[in-house]
């Protein structure tokens, strides 16, 4: 008898999520006809927290667990990974799919575990006033498309009234994203807009290529993802489309999607919202604690790619947003209710970025109760096939706000309407 | 001549062109069904697969490291050879070969007589094997294939055809791909060799007597084992070629399986039993869907190639279901 509650105490304990731990975890998608860029992202986000663990100790003295899931950036199975993970004691999601972030703002609301969704999701997400659970900072995709136009203005010394640019989008909610912002924009600088959808997952593009050179707009905008990024690139290159005239969302805009083309893809764009290379004083550490040490997660091959520094962010803003809660409440275990208030109270400067060994590697912004969005600054970064890299040619600036806020704000309302919402902000 | 005129003109042979890659790929399904009455689902994967295969053959990666280092802690990843392309296909289909022989073997050896729907089932459990195996062997990151396949528009045919326009009008000759030829070459040579091969060669007659009766070709000594090994063997090739076409164009990475999408409108017109009737089929579907695009797509929105394809091979199931160049089917009673 005593035997068998010793076992089952032990059993218990085992099975039990330890809660002095603090639970993130990723939702990732290793396998699949996305998984070139879910793998980076996904090494990224772990490699941040086995650093952290390794040489720190975890955050504020609370070691680390990273739950990983594997959603196949499928919606259902995300959804099923959020229902399986909650109870570990998770502390923020980050879905990694749009789909998937739809499915679970009214489920981390109702359950009060915040979530954070950087640079994809629901854009208007940005009112903390309406989304109460839901961070998207420190852009999103109307940032996205008012950074491409700024960056096409700052190439035409301010004035592109006349100019023709088309959006080569991918055929969902996703790829459209960006049509209402770029109307507006076009109404108030003056230039023509074309809109070329590409159905999923667009592997034939041939006519949207041969309307392009028929048409020969002055610029093309991308909105890609997963095959449709590498096809659009090599029929570019085939039609002669010049590169430096093409320019990608942040999506379109990772290793895997410019290296088939080889040579042709060399002067290729896309938007930004972090630095770029490993040539950071944390990548020594990484080096050190994670490579070195036979940690480090994947294959260990991704590190300083574009997607996997993407990843490595995202677990850096998670880790500052605990570092915030554990002082806003003076504890280091966290609750999801106390990470949300981190994640609200977050400010990103320079100064914490060189602490971090990460200068300038992503914009500085001040996350607040209504702010959920950051400051929306977008930078611009350009391939060199030579040198097989990306650099960072226009810092992160910022967007159009004044229009953004707006669209936001009727978003936002709108959404709060249809859901009996009341501002949450006092 | 008007540049309108041109346009559609370019249109349709890009359409053309684009319907002789639904073709390749279109052939395998029609090679297997024709021999066993199995449509094979898992043929985009296979297309998948066997450009997997070739990369990681040409560039000299070890099959399953990431589960060997796993296991042995070793950090093996590659052999440290590069193959060239002619080399790496000959190896390629020498894996497609050992791959059709363990699908019979493992699988539809024990199938022998089952419903079709059976048979289906086991190539759709099949396709999640290969698509899982593929990333087991040789990992999920896009690869590069370079088999030294020409990429862009054809300058001679744009110089040629660019005075065609009246002097001042916006045309820039016409825009043919070059990789599209080399795909269009290697298509009539592969759909030229296989009939050969059906029509003057002994396993070719043992195949079409299979195809046209099982009883009959057992009772004449002919094994169903080796023809079926044959066929997938064969669909196998062909699943190559599609694989390096496609992979090409984007690499190779795993949402090439879903080129099978593209292949079904094609089977449904030109009928699941004719390689001929896929060749037509393509033809058909490529152009039909490029021309819809550039002369509606405008009006309705765009994005209309995917859907329009199934519209038009439905219009031609309504009059004939057994497709165009398809068997008849009269059932007695």
């Amino acid at each position: 008898m005593k035997k068998t509650f010793v076992t089952a105490v032990a059993a218990m304990m085992v099975a039990a999520p330890a809660m002095a731990d603090l639970v993130f975890p990723s939702l990732s998608y290793r396998t699949g006809p996305y998984a070139a860029g879910g793998i980076p992202f996904a090494d990224g986000f772990a490699d941040y927290f086995t650093v952290l663990n390794e040489r720190d100790g975890g955050i504020g003295g609370e070691p680390i667990r990273m739950i990983e899931c594997e959603t196949g950036y499928n919606t259902e199975k995300g959804v099923e990974c959020y229902e399986a993970t909650k109870g570990e004691g998770a502390l923020v999601y980050q879905p990694l799919s749009t789909g998937i972030t739809y499915q679970l703002i009214p489920k981390t609301t109702a359950d009060g575990i915040p979530m954070h969704t950087l640079g994809y999701g629901r854009t208007s997400a940005a009112n903390g006033n309406v989304f109460s659970h839901t961070f998207n900072y420190p852009a999103n995709y109307w940032d996205g498309a008012s950074g491409a136009i700024n960056h096409i203005l700052e190439i035409n010394d301010g004035n592109i009234e006349g100019k023709r640019i088309a959006l080569v989008y991918h055929n969902s909610a996703y790829g459209k994203e960006p049509i209402r912002t770029l109307e507006e924009l076009q109404k108030k600088h003056g230039f023509e807009l074309t809109l070329l959808p590409v159905d999923h997952p667009g592997q034939e593009q041939k006519s949207q290529w041969l309307q392009i050179r028929r048409e020969r707009p002055d610029y093309v905008v991308m909105w890609g993802w997963g095959v449709m990024n590498q096809v659009a690139i090599q029929e570019a290159a085939n039609v002669r489309f010049p590169m430096e005239n093409f320019i990608g969302i942040w999506w379109s805009g990772g290793d895997h999607d410019v290296l088939p083309a080889g040579a042709a893809s060399d002067g290729y764009k896309a938007l930004a919202f972090h630095n770029v290379g490993d040539d950071y004083p944390l990548y020594d550490d990484i080096q050190k604690y994670v490579v070195d040490a036979g940690k480090a997660a994947g294959a260990g091959d991704q590190i300083g790619t574009v997607v996997y520094n993407r990843g490595l962010y995202a677990a850096m803003l998670t880790a500052e947003a605990a570092k915030e809660a554990q002082k806003i409440h003076g504890v280091s275990t966290l609750t999801p209710a106390m990470m949300r208030d981190g994640l609200e109270a977050l400010s990103m400067t320079e100064e914490r970025m060189i602490g971090l060994g990460m200068p300038n590697f992503g914009p500085t912004f001040e996350a607040s109760c209504e702010n959920h969005g950051g400051g929306g600054r977008v930078g611009v970064v350009q391939w060199d096939a030579e040198s097989k890299s990306w650099s960072l040619i226009s810092d992160f600036k910022p967007t159009d706000s004044e229009l953004i806020g707006a669209l936001i704000e009727a978003d936002s309302a709108a959404y709060a309407a249809e859901n009996n919402i009341e501002p949450q902000c006092k | 001549m008007p540049v309108a005129f041109l346009n559609f003109m370019e249109v349709t042979m890009n359409g053309l062109m684009a319907g002789v890659l639904y073709a390749l790929v279109a052939l395998g399904f029609v090679l297997i069904y024709k021999a066993s009455g199995i449509f094979n689902y898992a043929q985009g994967v296979m297309a998948l697969f066997s450009a997997l295969t070739l990369v990681g053959i040409m560039e000299g990666q070890v099959p399953f490291s990431h589960l060997i280092n796993a296991i042995l802690g070793t950090e093996i990843h590659h052999f440290g050879w590069h193959i060239n392309a002619f080399f790496g296909i000959l190896f390629t289909m020498v894996v497609m070969v050992g791959l059709a022989y363990c699908v019979q073997r493992f699988v539809f050896r024990h199938l022998v007589g089952q419903e079709p729907i059976i048979l289906f089932m086991a190539t759709i459990g099949l396709a999640y094997f290969m698509e899982g195996l593929g990333d087991l062997m040789w990992g999920s990151d896009i690869k590069t294939l370079d088999v030294g396949l020409p990429q862009g528009g054809s300058l001679a045919i744009e110089n040629l055809t660019v005075g065609l326009a009246a002097e001042g009008a916006r045309y820039y000759g016409m825009y043919i791909d070059k990789l599209d030829m080399v795909a269009t070459v290697v298509a009539a040579i592969l759909v030229v060799a296989l009939v050969l091969f059906a029509q003057y060669t002994k396993q070719g007659r043992a195949m079409r007597a299979v195809a046209d009766d099982h009883q009959a070709a057992l009772s004449v000594g002919i094994s169903l084992n080796f023809i079926w090994i044959l066929v997938w063997s064969l669909a196998g090739f062909v699943a190559i070629v599609a694989g390096v076409m496609w992979g090409a164009k984007s690499g190779v990475q795993f949402s090439l399986s879903l080129i099978a999408l593209k292949a079904l409108p094609v089977l449904m017109l030109g009928g699941f039993t004719s390689i001929p009737g896929a060749i037509v089929g393509g033809l058909i579907i490529g152009v039909g869907e490029k021309v819809f695009e550039y002369q509606f797509g405008p009006m309705l929105g765009g994005a209309t190639e995917n859907w329009f394809a199934y519209v038009l091979a439905l219009l031609f199931l309504v009059f004939r279901p057994q497709g165009l160049f398809g068997e008849k089917i009269i059932e007695r009673v």
